[in-house]
């Protein structure tokens, strides 16, 4: 890479940030209106490839000093332990529950256990994702 | 519509067989990819096409389009991807160790057996 | 079938799945405590076991039994219900008993520095558990499911030395024998479940007389003895038990003598009641036996092995007890008689199977001290040990005496039993007795006096004759006490059993004997064994035995010519290894005709299959009737992305650079996310969109280092023309495919459930999405996981080979 990319580091920057809070907005909601876990996970990890184009490797790791093998895990745990969490309540597996509330600055909310197991959906694929990435651009 | 998308879904099946028949890697790489957008557009066109509207509660009266093959195809765009992305490094890995990507020469030896 | 409700696991269950979980602690204690021998953790268990099991005698020989059940798949009807009447019971004793005597004998006999005794005695605990589940299971699935734990426990015990080829060949050849018995037997059940609607063996004895007059009924009767004689080594099956011989003595002892190859015994027992009303089954287990009988007593004689002497007189004493299996089978065609007279005959064999398991038990420890204490077990090389090992001499005598069927050892006493029912069979007025029926005493007494031959090689050429130092390799002493104790308990009771055999009759062997034949009731019979009979045949056929058996012996240097008119190429080992090898090749070589080793090849095939056969159910559907009406409209921009998806396709055929080629893949995927768009997918588009930029930079990341694409001018004309008509194919069925499911509806879509009960059942306005985390979550949970080990594969691919990479640095 060369080094006189400031423009691109620039924007880079600035868009990348902007990426992760929207794919966080198409995270939440994800219920209602199209996005979800998937694509949300997707399109952090997109910002992430993004910051890799404009910058290297190296100072990336440094920016976001995260080990995605392990986000892979925490997703994974968070998505099974939402599907088995069911079982101590004698409901079946994967049984979801949700709730109404009134939530200040939120006002009229809707909290849904299914936004957990899609958290989990949304750490597996920025992990894998990045550790895809990552793993092969190391290995140059 | 449907006619249309039916050619269209048998171009890319065929051009992806194609590929995935050649004896270059990169070649069958790109091909599985190929096949994958065939097989999702086929499940949607199964589906039928534009009979309803975007199947968000709330925003239309409805009926709305059958939402099934869309969350089949969500998976698959995403599996799909896994599988090209391990393909890919197979492919790099492959020719980093033994210096060809030619189908041919890849062959298991004999005494593999 | 009948549905058990889901009970508590009984003491019995306990019982057999003991072994099971002391096994899992033995590798942990073995590493802990490895100044001790292991064998003494393990040594507790049998005799608990055994002490538990003596409790039951009282019960169950008042006719009660114990039962319990314990849900499995009770959807299937396969529970595992355990019973324990006589015969289980009978079984449990011996295996728990001789199991511990083997484990303590087993302490002297393995080096505890020198053997992994931790497998060895997770192996032994994997047996001992499966075999008691096997005799105590009333569930034919679960009898089964232990069957093959012992076919898989007997398999690692004989390649417990597997550093040697004949271990290794003897394990492999008894799995194969075993497994192919146990298949075709768990056939067998399928079938006798087909018939009777259940898998317990209770409920299939209440329907014997309904069961005979199935058509599946032969059929099921000869796939399951089948399993039966491959397990307990009968003719012609018998080739696998002398190669097990490569097995550490104790396993020789327990397995391959008093236990496991009693399994097919055991198992011909049980299913008497169902089968025995079949004039098939008598044949077959009687013949089958007196074959068995007469051919392994035949064999013994040439061996020069010590312990394959012991295998085939094994073989032969199996044999001898399945004939008498098949003679009391008998019994069951003359209910109406006063005393029946062919009960006799399953007393004999039950009997006899407790006799064996002593004296042939006490032989083969016997054997095993000898060659542990003199390095070698061939005859030739031994004599003249009786000064040297006087206690161990002491216990071949008794052990071999009774095998020969002299008095007063217990062996004595079930060989004039023996001769008693092969002599009644020949009075029998059914199954075309009146013809062949002589044949049966002839046989047994031509097979007696083979027995009583190498009971006699056995002692005399191993402990009489010349002592010859010179072509041993250690210097023959006694073996330790521990080592001699398990023995001498066995010919102990090899000698009270002989002098008083009522100690068992009331106690062990009316239960189990009331458990094979089940139609006479307990009070009927009261059985007593005593030692003389007064001047009749039995007695003369033994007078015979000794005497031509004695003079054989003598003159053994002139007769044994006859081992060599059945030429060596035509025994029954080499058809196996030439029927094993013609396999593998006949195997090697069919899968060379399609294994090409190209990847295309397996392409072409399952393109071609593709091609064909849904082509065929395409035509035989009739589903080329096109409903071309009804479809959606088409508009201007989706003729555009339509044709410039095709003609991308096709271009990208002969792209020349891997470059173009990546980039027009990423167009058809933005182009197929507009697709998604118009057609009302909005989640789908956003998806595609963003995976597209990953995957095509993804792409790039790769073959960035990769070669240019291989060129195509190798390719020749014809190789490209037929993957053109193979893909032209591809394409035509797959259109084709589009087009009739879109004019055939065969069945509602189930989709309406989903927008219907997306907001009341799951609070969620994207179906889509409560589709995908909640109403098939269980799909989304396992896609994750497949993306997440896709990842660590990718990671593994390339981090191992670094790890690799830096150790040739070292080494360099």
């Amino acid at each position: 890479m060369k080094t006189n990319d400031i423009i691109l580091q620039t924007v880079a920057k600035v868009a990348s940030l902007v990426i992760i809070l929207f794919s966080i907005y198409i995270f939440f909601g994800g219920h209602y209106s199209p996005g979800g876990g998937f694509v949300g996970g997707l399109l952090a990890s997109g910002a992430i490839v993004l910051l890799l184009l404009a910058y290297d490797l190296k100072t990336v790791a440094n920016m976001l000093p995260v080990d995605y093998k392990l986000v892979v895990a925490a997703g994974l745990l968070i998505s099974s332990a939402t599907v088995s969490g069911a079982l101590f309540f004698d409901a079946p597996l994967m049984t979801h529950a949700y709730q109404y509330f009134e939530l200040p600055l939120l006002g009229h909310t809707s909290l849904h256990t299914a936004v957990l197991f899609d958290l989990g959906v949304y750490l597996v694929v920025i992990g894998i994702t990045m550790t895809i990435i990552q793993t092969i651009g190391e290995s140059e | 519509m449907e006619i249309v998308m039916a050619v269209v879904i048998g171009i890319l099946f065929m051009s992806a067989t194609y590929l995935m028949l050649s004896k270059s890697i990169l070649r069958i790489i790109i091909g599985t990819g190929l096949l994958s957008h065939g097989a999702h557009l086929l499940i949607l066109t199964m589906g039928g096409l534009k009979r309803g509207s975007v199947p968000l509660l709330g925003e239309s009266a409805g009926p709305y389009v059958d939402p099934l093959p869309q969350a089949l195809i969500l998976t698959a765009i995403v599996i799909s991807f896994g599988v090209t992305s391990l393909f890919l490094v197979v492919a790099y890995r492959t020719y980093q160790e033994l210096g060809t990507d030619n189908m041919d020469k890849l062959r298991g030896k004999e005494s593999n057996e | 079938m009948e549905f058990r409700e889901v009970e508590y696991m009984s003491s019995l269950h306990w019982a057999i799945l003991s072994p099971f979980f002391i096994a899992c602690f033995i590798p942990l204690v073995y590493k802990q405590f490895h100044r001790v021998h292991t064998g003494w953790f393990v040594l507790f268990l049998p005799i608990v076991l055994f002490i538990y099991f003596t409790g039951f005698i009282h019960e169950v020989g008042d006719g009660r039994h114990l039962s319990a059940s314990l849900g499995w798949i009770p959807s299937l009807g396969i529970n595992f219900d355990v019973y324990a009447d006589g015969l289980s019971l009978l079984f449990s004793l011996l295996i728990t008993g001789i199991g511990a005597l083997v484990i303590l004998y087993s302490i002297y006999y393995l080096d505890k520095d020198k053997e992994k005794l931790h497998t060895f005695y997770v192996y032994l605990l994997l047996f001992m558990g499966s075999m008691l589940g096997l005799v105590l299971s009333d569930n034919l699935i679960v009898l089964y499911m232990f069957w093959e734990f012992t076919s898989l426990s007997s398999f690692l015990l004989i390649g417990y030395w597997y550093h040697r080829e004949r271990s290794r060949y003897g394990a492999q050849k008894s799995l194969l024998i075993t497994v192919l018995g146990g298949l075709s037997m768990l056939g067998g059940f399928v079938l006798l479940s087909f018939m009777g609607d259940t898998y317990s063996i209770r409920e299939l004895m209440g329907q014997t007389g309904e069961l005979a007059t199935d058509p599946l009924f032969t059929a099921s009767l000869l796939l399951i003895l089948l399993g039966a004689f491959t397990k307990s080594a009968q003719f012609p099956f018998h080739i696998w038990l002398p190669d097990a011989m490569e097995a550490p003595t104790p396993v020789s002892a327990y397995l391959h003598s008093a236990t496991m190859v009693k399994a097919g015994i055991y198992l011909v027992a049980r299913l008497s009641p169902v089968f025995a009303e079949s004039s098939l089954w008598f044949w077959l287990i009687a013949s089958a036996g007196i074959l068995t009988l007469v051919w392994g007593s035949y064999s013994a004689v040439k061996q020069t092995d010590l312990k394959a002497i012991l295998a085939y007189s094994t073989i032969s004493q199996l044999g001898m007890i399945m004939s008498l299996l098949g003679a009391g089978a008998a019994a069951l065609h003359y209910e109406s008689m006063d005393k029946n007279i062919y009960m006799a005959a399953t007393v004999a064999a039950v009997f006899h199977l407790i006799n064996h398991a002593t004296f042939k038990g006490s032989l083969f420890m016997a054997a095993g001290i000898v060659d542990h204490e003199t390095g070698t077990r061939d005859i030739r090389k031994l004599g003249g040990l009786m000064n040297f090992m006087p206690i161990t001499f002491t216990i071949t005598i008794i052990g071999a005496f009774s095998m020969a069927g002299l008095p007063p050892f217990n062996g004595f006493l079930s060989k004039e039993m023996f001769f008693t029912s092969m002599v009644r069979v020949t009075e029998m007025e059914i199954f075309n007795m009146e013809t062949w029926g002589v044949l049966f005493p002839v046989l047994a007494w031509v097979g007696s006096i083979f027995t009583f031959v190498y009971s006699m090689i056995i002692v005399l050429k191993t402990f009489t004759g010349k002592f010859k130092p010179e072509k041993l390799e250690k210097k023959p002493h006694e073996a330790p006490l521990g080592m001699l104790i398990p023995p001498v308990i066995l010919a102990s009771l090899v000698i009270i059993f002989g002098f008083f055999p009522n100690l068992l009759a009331s106690t062990v062997i009316e239960p189990a004997v009331a458990a094979i034949q089940p139609g006479l009731s307990q009070k009927q019979f009261q059985i007593h064994i005593s030692h003389w009979h007064g001047f009749t045949i039995e007695l003369y056929m033994t007078l015979g035995v000794i005497l031509l058996g004695s003079l054989l012996y003598i003159t053994w240097d002139k007769w044994k010519c006859v081992y060599h008119i059945i030429p060596g190429r035509l025994s029954l080992n080499r058809m196996y290894d030439a029927l094993l090898a013609g396999m593998e090749r006949g195997s090697i070589g069919v899968t060379k005709l399609f294994m090409t080793g190209y990847i295309r090849t397996y392409l072409v095939y399952i393109f071609l299959f593709f091609i064909v056969s849904l082509g065929i159910t395409l035509w035989r559907e009739d589903a080329f009737a096109f409903d071309v009406g009804n479809t959606a409209p088409v508009r201007l921009y989706e003729v555009i992305i339509s044709v410039i998806i095709a003609t991308s396709a096709i271009v990208i055929l002969f792209a020349k650079s891997r470059l173009t080629s990546i980039i027009i893949l990423g167009a058809i995927g933005y182009m197929v996310s507009l697709f998604f768009v118009l057609f009302r997918a909005p989640d789908l588009a956003l998806t595609q969109l963003v995976i597209e930029t990953i995957s095509v930079a993804l792409f790039l990341l790769c073959f960035y280092h990769l070669p240019k694409l291989s060129s195509r001018k190798e390719e020749r004309v014809a190789f490209r023309l037929n993957n053109a008509l193979i893909s032209i194919g591809v394409g035509v069925i797959v259109a084709l495919i589009a087009l009739s499911s879109h004019s055939n509806k065969l069945f509602e879509s189930i989709s309406n459930y989903y927008i219907e009960n997306a907001y009341e059942e799951a609070g969620g306005k994207n179906i889509v999405n409560v589709i995908l985390v909640d109403f098939r979550g269980l799909d989304t949970m396992f896609e994750i996981t497949v993306l997440g080990i896709a990842a660590l594969g990718i990671f593994a691919l390339i981090k191992l080979r670094l790890a690799r990479g830096t150790l040739k640095d070292e080494n360099e």
